[in-house]
């Protein structure tokens, strides 16, 4: 075996496994906010993931051990169950676990070998199939009566007879499918922000919610396990396209403070575009990609068909990274990047 | 002093583990009853032996001469009798044996006469052709011939000369115990570059772990009559490299496939210098060399070493301990495994380091990249590792050398930082031999066309010849004809004369376009180079293998 023989202690393991670390706020304050559901949402996408992927490399006649215990299928199953509302019915959950983990995974070759982001992938068959149930979020506690215990919420969630009356008093639109709805009847947005739903920056709930993901975030960057390059441009993306939609018509379109705090932009900022396999690799290409993303982002919210556009934005970020990759190389050493060039 | 100091892109900090060998002072080993040395143990063409089987040696006899501009000789390291002139193991990656001239020791240890040399008074190429003879070679690990390194070229001189202490390996503790202890000797070596270089400004970059040695070094440099700047550099590998020293003291990077000397800089390793000094203030050619053994044994230390003694030697005086689980000549990062330890100390030979599972666990089973980037935040060469890694995998060797492939430096930082653990600088190694192995191959085949065209050129123009000889000769029958009917018996021993001259003149015009067309040497690299490759291809086949065999985690299940 020729050298080197020594190696770093880091492991593909240990990568995924602080990237679930750095969750756990985000989980927390969603449990604190929104009840419990959340954890039923997480055991059942966490379960399903590790099925279906044992159940792949099984197929593929790949060795299940190195690759059940890399932990990449949970880190998707997470991220996936908190993109999704979390009063979502167990299908729905099992659905987009699957498609992530079958097809935007293994069919496209497995770990590291995946063109898009397999949570996203998950996401977007599921809001384009599902858009009804896709909308079952509970409502944040600080304005629901009588919040769900763990037991009633995974009675919603596996129960098919739950009365449409019961559901209706638990979930709740989000500010963005407020936003949305509003400008639909033709409010401004300063009248539409009046709704309790809306809290300092964004949601009531949801702010905070999004702050928690981005305290994760940052703890994944002091630990270099993302590079700052994606989430700062892609919140740049979206700070700017947002500030210069709201300052020419502040009454069409929200602030851009209210962009940015819904929690899937933190989400996807610091966990989804930051996802090593799917996303830019070249120190330029990252910039391009996260600003991409926040843009279209933006973009998608605006004018396009859904309430939100993060996972849509990421999905197109990921087919174009090739193409960035390609032309953002960086200069190599002696080619004139850095130091000094040569007196002739 | 304080010099503004620049840093090289990347590179990683790895445990140092110097202080288990350089607390012990400087051993001399004891001298071997055989001695095995090879006739190849520098960068260009192997030495000629110069000496015959049964003859006696005398300590620091000249017995392979140097052949050609690039190459150095080799010299007894004691007296003896030479008692074979062949084949023998060579601590080298490929495990195949090269040529060597064995000596069986007299104890003695006689040496020829020998003087210094008047290096000021000697005229420079004189001085150079001395050194080369005398078998003077980098001794950092290229073990480049230093007088071609010496000679300034049409530039007549190298404004700035660098001296390498850097010693950036783990383990490695040579160049400090040499700082620490000869420093003097040192720079006596690096007036007489100094001298041949026409430098002006000379800079001894010594990483900042090495406290002992800079003190050393400065000292010693306060007492010369030429200024010699001691430069602290941080502690990060790849910091030796030559390269990245040049980068961290002047700022200047070295353009792609160009050499130190075309920005006006040369660097040389301590230990070079060391053996210059000897070489020049006491006519000793280079015969030993200072080696740290260290790893798992019993005394960790620092051993001078005449060349040619069996690494056994060195490790029994170290103290052998169980449980070794083999040996490598270098640093952890860049040192390659020994196949036995009967293999000699070479002049290339700086660290012989006796791996444990303990020190050296077996490293883990690689998993597919998953494109972090971590190997391209660590690589000194400001490579995408990720990208080559993925081009060499797929055999797409067009691309691999598009992103850079032979700007990479081998130094290993990506294959350690890598969370997946695949051992990327193998994939580089296979990818360049690959690459190589075509670039002959199209050679060849370039070589083969040219000849078949020419080839297709000279029959037509026979054909050509002939139809318009045949034509004179039928104009020249028919004047004949028409003119003299009766003196037809005359004209024949003339037409005869002019065929074989016409035949003779086109043989030489064959010839003359023959010569012209000859196969032009293919080989038009630099013997360097020639020799990388050389080695490369002894050892591809073994690569190549191993490249070919899928990472051990993608394997099927039986």
């Amino acid at each position: 075996m020729p050298s080197p023989f020594i190696l770093d202690r880091s492991s593909v393991t240990q990568v995924m496994a602080w990237v679930l670390a750095a969750l756990l706020p985000g989980v927390a304050a969603y449990v604190w906010l929104f009840g419990p559901a959340i954890l039923v949402t997480l055991a059942l996408a966490t379960v399903t993931a590790l099925a279906a992927e044992a159940a792949m490399l099984k197929a593929r006649g790949y060795p299940a051990r190195p690759f059940l215990t890399d932990l990449s299928a949970i880190v998707t199953a997470w991220l996936l169950a908190l993109s999704l509302p979390a009063l979502a019915p167990w299908w729905l959950i099992v659905t987009g676990t699957l498609f992530a983990i079958v097809v935007a995974k293994h069919l496209y070759g497995g770990l590291g070998q995946n063109i898009f982001n397999p949570a996203m992938v998950g996401y977007a068959v599921l809001i384009v199939s599902f858009p009804v149930q896709m909308t079952q979020w509970p409502g944040p506690l600080a304005l629901t009566e009588t919040p769900l215990t763990l037991a009633q919420s995974a009675t919603v969630i596996f129960g098919g007879g739950v009365p449409k009356a019961t559901l209706d008093a638990v979930t709740m639109a989000t500010p963005l499918d407020a936003l949305r709805t509003g400008l639909l009847q033709q409010l401004t947005v300063d009248e539409i922000m009046t709704q309790p739903v809306f809290g300092q920056f964004g949601g009531v709930g949801f702010e905070w919610l999004a702050a928690a993901f981005l305290l994760g975030g940052l703890l994944l960057w002091a630990l270099r396990i993302i590079s700052w390059q994606v989430p700062l441009a892609f919140l740049a993306g979206i700070w700017l396209a947002a500030g210069f939609l709201h300052f020419f018509d502040a009454g069409r379109f929200g602030a851009p403070w209210f962009h940015l705090f819904a929690p899937s932009v933190m989400l996807g900022a610091f966990f989804i575009a930051t996802d090593p396999v799917s996303g830019a690799t070249t120190p330029r290409g990252k910039l391009i990609f996260g600003f991409g993303a926040g843009l279209l982002t933006i973009v998608i919210r605006t004018w396009g068909g859904y309430p939100d556009g993060v996972a849509f934005a990421i999905l197109l970020m990921n087919l174009s990274v090739p193409l960035i990759d390609q032309y953002t190389q960086p200069r190599v050493y002696g080619t004139g990047g850095r130091g000094k060039e040569p007196p002739a | 002093m304080s010099r503004k100091l620049f840093k090289f892109k990347g590179g990683v900090h790895l445990p140092e583990h110097k202080a288990e060998s350089n607390a012990r002072p400087i051993h001399a080993a004891p001298l071997p009853g055989k001695l095995v040395i090879p006739l190849r143990q520098h960068i260009g063409n192997p030495a000629k032996p110069v000496v015959e089987v049964g003859e006696r040696v005398l300590k620091g006899q000249m017995i392979g001469a140097a052949d050609g501009y690039i190459s150095a000789a080799v010299h007894a390291s004691s007296s003896g009798i030479v008692t074979a002139i062949g084949p023998a193991a060579v601590p080298h990656i490929s495990g195949l044996p090269d040529l060597c001239i064995t000596l069986s020791t007299d104890g003695r240890d006689e040496w020829i006469a020998h003087a210094p040399l008047d290096y000021q008074a000697m005229a420079a190429a004189d001085l150079r052709m001395k050194l080369r003879d005398m078998g003077i070679a980098g001794l950092g690990g290229a073990v480049f011939p230093s007088a071609v390194k010496l000679d300034p070229g049409a530039a007549h001189s190298c404004p700035t000369l660098i001296i390498n202490g850097a010693e950036c390996e783990p383990w490695i503790t040579c160049d400090d115990m040499l700082m620490r202890n000869r420093a003097g000797e040192i720079l006596q070596g690096v007036a007489v570059m100094r001298h041949l270089l026409g430098s002006t400004e000379i800079l001894v970059g010594i990483e900042d772990n090495k406290p002992e040695a800079l003190a050393s070094m400065r000292a010693a440099a306060a007492a010369l009559d030429f200024t010699v700047e001691v430069v602290a550099v941080p502690t990060i590998y790849p910091a030796g490299g030559a390269k990245q020293l040049i980068e961290t003291l002047t700022g200047k990077q070295v353009p792609s496939g160009k050499l130190s000397t075309d920005i006006g800089i040369q660097v040389f390793n301590v230990g070079t210098a060391y053996a210059l000094a000897c070489a020049v203030h006491h006519g000793e050619p280079l015969i030993s060399r200072l080696v740290t053994v260290t790893g798992h044994v019993l005394r960790p230390q620092n051993v001078e070493v005449l060349i040619g003694t069996p690494m056994r030697t060195l490790i029994a005086l170290a103290g052998e301990r169980g449980g070794s689980t083999g040996v490598l000549m270098g640093g952890p990062m860049m040192g390659m495994p020994m196949p036995d330890l009967e293999v000699p100390v070479v002049k290339a030979t700086n660290c012989i380091l006796v791996k444990s599972n303990a020190l050296f666990p077996p490293l883990p089973k690689a998993l597919p990249c998953i494109r972090c980037t971590r190997c391209a935040d660590v690589c000194p060469a400001a490579l995408q590792p990720q990208e080559l890694f993925r081009f060499a995998k797929a055999g797409d060797f067009g691309r691999a050398q598009e992103y850079h492939l032979f700007d990479c430096i081998e130094c290993g930082c990506c294959s350690y930082v890598c969370p997946s653990h695949i051992p990327l600088v193998d994939f580089y190694r296979y990818a360049k031999s690959e690459i190589w192995a075509r670039e002959k191959d199209k050679r060849a085949a370039d070589l083969a066309r040219e000849r078949h065209e020419f080839r297709e050129f000279r029959l037509a123009r026979e054909k050509k010849e002939k139809a318009e000889k045949l034509a004179a000769k039928a104009q020249v029958k028919r004047a004949e004809l028409a003119a003299a009917p009766a003196s037809e018996g005359a004209a024949v021993p003339s037409e005869a004369d002019a065929k074989k001259a016409l035949i003779a003149a086109a043989l030489a015009r064959a010839q003359a376009k023959k010569a012209e067309a000859a196969p032009k040497n293919t080989d038009h690299l630099p013997p360097g180079t020639q020799r990388e490759i050389e080695e490369i291809e002894a050892r591809r086949a073994k690569i190549r293998e191993l490249a070919r065999q899928p990472l051990e985690s993608e394997e099927k299940k039986p």
